[in-house]
């Protein structure tokens, strides 16, 4: 088979299983851009895993309870797994871990900028865990339907865990906005700060989306930006509601004829500010980043030494 | 899109290097998890790690957090063997309806078979 036969055979063979709403494994042929795409945003998504640990494990030392530490602690522990099973989902597609980590370290590919907010008091792991995960969860569900297998079963996998992280922050809230006039005051200031910023998560309007198109025809992507936002902010407008808080938006209204409530205008010059790395935290997410695994050098090298120095030694069940 | 990042204009996608080495270069191991007794182990995925000792033990705190298995075996990848998935692997199994139960047709009458 020449190479034009090979590749017109590949391309037949890839659309008929997208069109099936099949999915496309490992070793089939793909197109290079489907390759491209679906490498950027599992690393990308794994990425945000590995960095959003940090604004949580910083407050493990400062949870008000035992038990509010042992939760957060395996709340970070699960967005640790997350990030494995989607570097591993990743390398599927032929690219190291290695390669991926130093992109990462390197500024080369950039986690969700959500994460360059900073988390100020307790209150923001309620409105993290509700408001964030809240918003990662929308969005991962619907991915459970993307059409590159490895992605597809990460989802499903990220899917059963994350459920947990989004109802405990929001019993943080509850906890807060039953509580004294402080505690509510810190509730509704943490969803104050936190509101826009799980709204960017879903990335900007679908008109101003330059991917969007070729994404949903590979079926990579299976809504649009503004559809899985929509779904957020009604999910979650009722939510805020029973908490007795405000959504942070004086143009917030329910509109009767569509079902949904419409918001205000995005701040989409903060948006691409904080994606272009000029967010608060940008350079600190990554230099603790680097740190850890220039720490933890260490512990990689001994390890290395000690499996070679066992594989040394005679099989001992021979 | 949560946890995807939009190219920002004026930004240039980086090219990927495929097949790369690694600086630690821990090999990769595939993660099989028996959900409970009675069932075959599953693949659930992968990770890397130095020796089997450790890829067992990862694959415990990776794999398994909420009792999601009573049994890990882990395998390195590069020691699976995969089939060539091209159609006429497994093409002639559909020529041959006779293999199935309901190709018979059984009257009523004669009951369960
Ligand atoms: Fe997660
Ligand atoms: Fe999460």
């Amino acid at each position: 088979m020449d190479a034009s036969t090979e590749f017109e055979n590949g391309q037949a063979k890839f659309d008929a299983i997208i069109a099936a709403d099949e999915k496309i494994e490992p070793r089939d042929w793909m197109p290079d851009g489907y390759r491209k795409t679906v490498i950027r945003q599992m690393a990308q998504h794994a990425h945000s895993e590995v960095i959003g640990m940090q604004p949580e494990a910083n407050w493990i030392l400062r949870a008000p309870t035992l038990l509010r530490k042992a939760i957060l602690i395996a709340k970070v522990q699960d967005e640790a797994g997350h990030g494995l099973y989607l570097y591993s989902a990743t390398e599927t597609l032929g690219v190291s871990r290695d390669e991926l980590v130093g992109l990462l370290h390197e500024g080369k590919q950039k986690y969700s900028s959500i994460f360059n907010y900073p988390a100020l008091s307790w209150a923001d792991m309620g409105a993290i865990g509700w408001l964030v995960d809240g918003a990662a969860i929308v969005n991962q569900i619907v991915l459970q339907g993307t059409s590159y297998g490895p992605y597809s079963r990460a989802m499903v996998k990220i899917c059963k865990e994350e459920s947990f992280h989004a109802r405990q922050g929001y019993s943080i809230m509850m906890a807060l906005a039953e509580g004294s006039d402080e505690q509510k005051a810190m509730c509704q200031d943490a969803l104050n700060r936190w509101w826009w910023p799980a709204l960017m998560m879903f990335g900007p309007h679908d008109s101003e989306s330059a991917h969007t198109a070729e994404s949903m025809a590979w079926k990579i992507k299976r809504k649009t930006n503004d559809e899985l936002r929509q779904m957020f902010i009604d999910q979650t407008v009722p939510q805020a509601h029973y908490l007795g808080m405000t959504i942070p938006d004086p143009d917030l209204v329910f509109d009767e004829e569509t079902g949904h409530w419409t918001i205000g205008e995005i701040d989409w010059d903060e948006f691409w500010a904080t994606i272009k790395g000029d967010g608060r935290l940008n350079r600190e997410r990554i230099t603790h980043k680097v740190k850890a695994w220039d720490e933890g050098r260490w512990v990689r090298d001994a390890a290395t030494a000690y499996a070679a120095k066992q594989k040394m030694k005679p099989d001992k069940s021979a | 899109m949560s946890y995807e990042v939009p190219v920002a204009p004026g930004d240039k996608p980086h090219e990927i290097q495929f097949g790369g080495g690694g600086e630690h270069g821990f090999p990769l191991w595939e993660v099989f998890v028996r959900a409970k007794r009675g069932l075959n182990h599953t693949h659930v995925g992968s990770l890397h790690a130095p020796d089997a000792e450790t890829a067992i033990q990862n694959a415990r705190d990776g794999y398994t957090r909420r009792a999601e298995g009573v049994s890990v075996w882990v395998v390195p990848s590069i020691e699976i063997v995969a089939s060539d998935d091209a159609e006429s692997m497994f093409e002639p199994f559909e020529h041959k309806p006779y293999r199935h139960p309901t190709f018979y047709e059984i009257p009523e009458e004669v009951g369960q078979l």
